[in-house]
């Protein structure tokens, strides 16, 4: 295969401890094909950037189960902006109730995936829009 | 009757409908009858003995129920100390007979509330604590000599538990009469849930400082509760989490002799916490069999003499796995069914995850259900009357025997590979763990596991939300609670806070146990983030394993 392999970042931002779903999804996208890097737990927005930067990731996706998906998105495309990194996605799973999304999406979020979003709607999804990027 | 146990086993049986094959969570085929011939030289005595005896399958207590009903403990906090002082005395009000405490995440690391780390998540899934001013204003006016609370804290639990104790003390209840419980359990932190501050040796110091101190002066606390529940909810099947959480057990108890306590004097207050979701006879084998082999690993391999250590004080509660964020009503009736596992099993105490639990933290409504739904079986529909009521069924005595000879597998296993404190400390239990996460939300996904109204008989399109009322997050809280505690910094004796800080941080460089230095520290008012810090300058903090 000459395409190069999408690489993610997947992170678990603020103080939230629920990693099910991140490592989870971590295995799923690895099984899909991608190289996924996982930071663990506790990190800041700025840490999560710097991996993402560090790492030259196509893809960020953060995994958020506090109900506070809001605030730390909100933070990280800004920053992303700040940073001119804005070609990188970003795609929040987890606890995110359904009339959050439109917000989530105005901020620049590309795609949202609550829990129980099943494993191939997350990849095609990450698959398509890396490509179109 | 004795052709369909033939039949099951596929012996020569008639070209009939072959039956599907059955395999619990736990890995454990399941045949569709069972019969005398699978409980092989059952000895009632060895295997049950009863109610109150050992080895405890049929219970902790000769009558259970019927002398006293489990206690109900719904998991409750948010916001401020005195909102969450509102929902106690609400529950309490409602026939609520426990408290269950819930910490703001930030206050579980260790973290004050006008800590930048804080921002955004000030009382969201639960109270925030920064000083004893705030247990005392939680606390207010609930009769803690009647009430007992437990503290769902770990990481940052010796600070927590000194502030209760220094609470109960100022309204006059002396250390030797103070009740209550503690999680208090790092291990299983480094597993599921993610609530760790320091390395690991010094977080198991803090746990044996705790046991250690609540022993000696403060006899009736439970200082510990160790939880499977989370590694359950974490992935690992019933049989691990079972297994894991008495490794981890076992590694707390020897921490605790090495300083020169016998564990009779101090395993009588150890409790555990384990989860209820799932097949209902599959989780009330688990505890049967829990209940079983506790008993044995206490008098056998911690040569125990008082029946009180080798009784299996459990919280079988929670759920939380099993619900679902589809069609959440269908949470109230699995949350019954739970309840019911709950009670079949002969649990000590019960707390059942809300409805709304897979969206939000419990609204009031939904709490009060989980409620009634555990006042209906004791009360409503029978519970209460006998004891152990499914002993002597084929089927549960088989499983209950299938159950302890696995979980003494998995134990072995993990012993072999060099204890669960190492594959803690390297990441090979939570790799395991994550892995079987993914195999099972794979099997969801595929529909082989079946979910109703989930992965089957799902509506789609059908609008899920509003069953749900959401516990909306109010930065008024964060900027109430952030001036609370200027307050509270400005009428302190500030000179007092920094010696105590002093004193800590050299007892931490030492060997001593810190409880007294932080029991000293809190008097002052000194701030939980304050005494984290101190601490921390001389720990260090706890670097993940990172590993999937």
């Amino acid at each position: 295969m000459s395409e190069k392999r999408i690489r993610v970042l997947v992170a678990k931002p603020g103080l939230d401890g629920h990693d099910v779903g991140a490592k989870v999804v971590a295995h799923a996208l690895r099984d899909a094909g991608m190289e996924v890097i996982y930071t663990g737990l506790h990190q800041t927005v700025e840490q999560i950037l710097a991996t993402a930067l560090q790492e030259d990731v196509d893809v960020i996706g953060l995994s958020i189960l506090s109900g506070a998906h809001l605030p730390i998105a909100g933070k990280l495309m800004a920053m992303l902006r700040a940073e001119k990194a804005d070609d990188i996605m970003v795609v929040v799973g987890g606890n995110i109730p359904r009339r959050d999304h439109e917000k989530l999406l105005a901020m620049g979020v590309s795609g949202i995936f609550p829990t129980s979003t099943r494993f191939e709607g997350i990849a095609d999804f990450i698959k398509e829009r890396v490509k179109d990027r | 009757m004795s052709e369909a146990p033939r039949e099951a086993k596929g012996e020569k049986g008639k070209e009939e409908k072959k039956p599907r094959p059955v395999v619990l969570e736990s890995g454990i085929a399941v045949k569709p009858v069972y019969g005398p011939e699978d409980l092989g030289d059952f000895d009632y005595a060895r295997d049950l003995g009863n109610p109150g005896e050992f080895p405890f399958t049929r219970g902790i207590h000769p009558l259970m129920y019927r002398s006293r009903p489990y206690t109900m403990r719904q998991y409750a906090g948010f916001g401020t100390p005195r909102e969450t002082n509102e929902r106690f005395k609400y529950l309490i009000s409602q026939g609520q007979n426990a408290l269950n405490v819930a910490f703001s995440l930030h206050s579980q690391m260790g973290i004050d509330s006008d800590d930048p780390l804080a921002e955004g998540e000030v009382g969201r899934v639960g109270m925030a604590v920064d000083t004893l001013r705030d247990l005392e204003v939680a606390f207010d006016g609930i009769p803690i000599d009647r009430i007992s609370a437990s503290l769902t804290i770990n990481g940052s639990a010796a600070i927590m538990i000194a502030m209760y104790l220094a609470m109960a003390e100022k309204r006059g209840v002396r250390l030797s009469e103070v009740r209550g419980n503690a999680q208090n359990d790092i291990l299983k932190e480094y597993i599921g849930r993610g609530t760790w501050i320091f390395p690991m040796e010094p977080s198991m110091r803090l746990i044996a400082d705790t046991i250690e101190y609540c022993t000696r002066h403060v006899p009736k606390y439970y200082p510990v509760s160790v939880c499977g529940y989370h590694i359950r909810e974490s992935g690992a099947n019933p049989v691990q989490e079972i297994a894991y959480a008495y490794c981890i057990a076992r590694a707390y108890i020897r921490s605790v002799m090495e300083r020169g306590l016998h564990p009779d004097e101090f395993v009588g207050r150890f409790s555990f916490n384990f989860d209820i979701h799932g097949n209902i006879l599959e989780q009330v084998g688990k505890f049967r069999a829990a209940r079983r082999l506790w008993a044995r690993i206490m008098r056998n391999e911690f040569c125990c003499r008082s029946p009180d250590s080798m009784q299996m004080k459990m919280i079988a509660g929670g759920g939380g796995g099993g619900l679902t964020v589809e069609e959440p009503e269908n949470n109230i009736a699995r949350g019954a069914y739970y309840a019911l596992i709950s009670a079949l099993s002969g649990t000590q105490t019960m707390a059942l995850c809300s409805y709304d639990e897979a969206y939000t933290i419990p609204s009031k409504k939904a709490a009060l259900i989980s409620l009634r739904t555990m006042q209906m079986l004791v009360e409503e529909m029978g519970l209460a009357d006998t004891v152990d009521p499914l002993a002597g069924s084929y089927y549960i005595e088989w499983l209950t025997n299938e159950f302890e000879r696995r979980i003494m597998q998995e134990m072995t296993r993990i012993d072999a590979l060099g204890g669960i404190v190492k594959l803690v400390a390297d990441g090979t239990v939570q790799r395991e763990v994550s892995r079987q996460a993914y195999l099972l939300e794979k099997r969801l996904q595929s529909g082989e596991t079946v979910k109703v109204g989930m992965n089957k008989y799902r509506q789609e399109g059908a609008e899920e939300e509003h069953a749900v009322e959401f516990h909306e997050y109010d930065p008024a809280v964060a900027r109430g609670k952030i001036e609370g505690l200027r307050n509270v910094k400005a009428e302190r004796d500030n000179e007092a806070v920094r010696r105590a800080l002093d004193r800590l941080r050299d007892a931490a460089r030492g060997k001593q146990n810190l409880m007294p230095y932080i029991l000293d520290a809190v008097r002052t008012y000194a701030t939980v983030g304050e005494m984290t810090n101190t601490l921390k300058e001389v720990f260090g903090t706890f670097k993940e394993p990172v590993n999937l």
